[in-house]
């Protein structure tokens, strides 16, 4: 019986195809991200009809009840406070030369968030939050910051908290190449990698909500939201090349170097489809 | 330098509730870090927290304590506007003191 219907729906596959083979063709080879993103969050509100659209950015709290309880009463103290406070000095305090973050980002660095990543149609490529402050380092004569913690975690959870609650708004801009990044990140995501042989997708998109080990795995929609996050694990905070890197190196893979290409595009894409959620950075995971 | 106490003390008429984090590494001494050298111990032995002249909450604490720290209690009495007093010694002689006024 069921290969009766197998049969037959190719078959009127097949016929659909004969019929509009050229367009059809060309449609599903262009990459359509403004599909992707719906799809992508219809995809999760299908699996987690009880969670709310905003709730996903709180990640594995937002999948469990007794974990959603712990994190409200996390909240009201947050562990990520002492970060905070480093970053919003350290942001107000001039570089050497006088000048300060505020002077390389558009609305002096405050409540932009949101836009993080964007293209960059003069280089080419994706600029993450994390890559322009250290651009903005070095271009005041300043030693560039490690990108996984500390002061780079400091200065992302002081900008991130000052967009609190505006929804991403990543834009892929009619280009080639942004496309192209955009395609990567997706890429990325998707492909499966280390002795493990775990893309991102097997654990964000195929098992959030389930248990690896005593960790609730958090939904890859809304997941950057909540960056750069104090995870109890680390007892301390990190920022998103952290983040990517050591989930490649727990897949037992070998981890890129923070924001090598293949991170910024992954990074692009991933925000991307969570175009609309809130930015709710500095987070805290267990 | 910022404090490394951070306080809330909640009064609800019978009794006070008191949330605290305070900012230390806890090096328990039986770590390695990335060259392979001991790390020495290093961690709050006492903390302390006064209300009205009298002690309400002391711990003698040691290495096993996570770092970053955590405490919540509460102790009976304890008016909105009062003073509480918390202050910590580490094994190294290092002490900080804050002064929150309970709400």
């Amino acid at each position: 019986m069921r290969s009766v219907i197998h049969f037959a729906s190719a078959a009127l596959a097949l016929a659909a195809l004969a019929f509009t083979a050229v367009p059809f063709a060309v449609a599903a080879d262009k990459p359509d991200p403004v599909a992707d993103a719906k799809a992508f969050r219809n995809f999760f509100a299908q699996k987690f009809p009880k969670v709310k659209l905003e709730d996903f950015v709180n990640g594995p709290y937002s999948m469990n009840e007794d974990m959603h309880r712990q994190w409200e009463e996390k909240e009201q103290f947050p562990p990520y406070e002492f970060s905070l406070d480093m970053g919003k000095e350290m942001f107000s305090k001039p570089f050497k030369n006088g000048k300060s973050y505020a002077d390389c980002f558009p609305n002096k660095g405050i409540g932009i968030r949101q836009n993080y990543p964007y293209f960059d149609d003069k280089e080419g490529k994706v600029v993450t939050l994390e890559l322009a402050l250290n651009r903005c380092r070095e271009a005041n004569g300043e030693p560039a910051f490690s990108y996984v913690k500390d002061e780079m975690a400091a200065l992302t959870a002081y900008m991130a908290f000052t967009s609190r609650g505006k929804p991403f708004d990543i834009k892929i801009p009619d280009d080639p190449r942004a496309l192209e990044a955009y395609q990567n990140g997706k890429r990325y995501f998707y492909t499966r990698r280390g002795q493990f042989n775990f893309s991102c997708a097997t654990c964000h998109v195929q098992t959030p909500g389930e248990r690896i080990r005593a960790e609730v795995l958090a939904p890859a929609l809304g997941i950057l939201n909540a960056m750069p996050i104090y995870r109890s694990e680390w007892s301390g905070m990190g920022t998103i090349s952290r983040r990517f890197t050591t989930c490649n190196s727990q897949i037992r893979g070998v981890p890129l170097n923070p924001q090598d290409d293949e991170y910024r595009d992954l990074e692009y894409y991933l925000s991307y489809v969570s175009n609309g959620l809130p930015i709710s950075g500095p987070g805290a995971r267990p | 330098m910022a404090s490394t106490i951070r306080v809330r003390a909640t009064s609800s008429g019978e009794t006070t509730e008191v949330q605290a984090l305070i900012q230390h590494p806890m090096d328990s001494g039986f770590v390695k870090d990335a060259k392979g050298e001991v790390i020495p111990p290093h961690f709050i032995q006492e903390l302390t927290f006064e209300h009205d002249g009298k002690r309400v909450f002391v711990a003698d604490w040691g290495a096993a304590v996570s770092k970053d720290p955590y405490v919540k209690f509460s102790f009976k009495g304890g008016k909105k506007g009062d003073d509480l007093k918390i202050s910590w010694v580490d094994n190294k002689g290092a002490t900080d003191t804050a002064t929150a006024k309970i709400q």
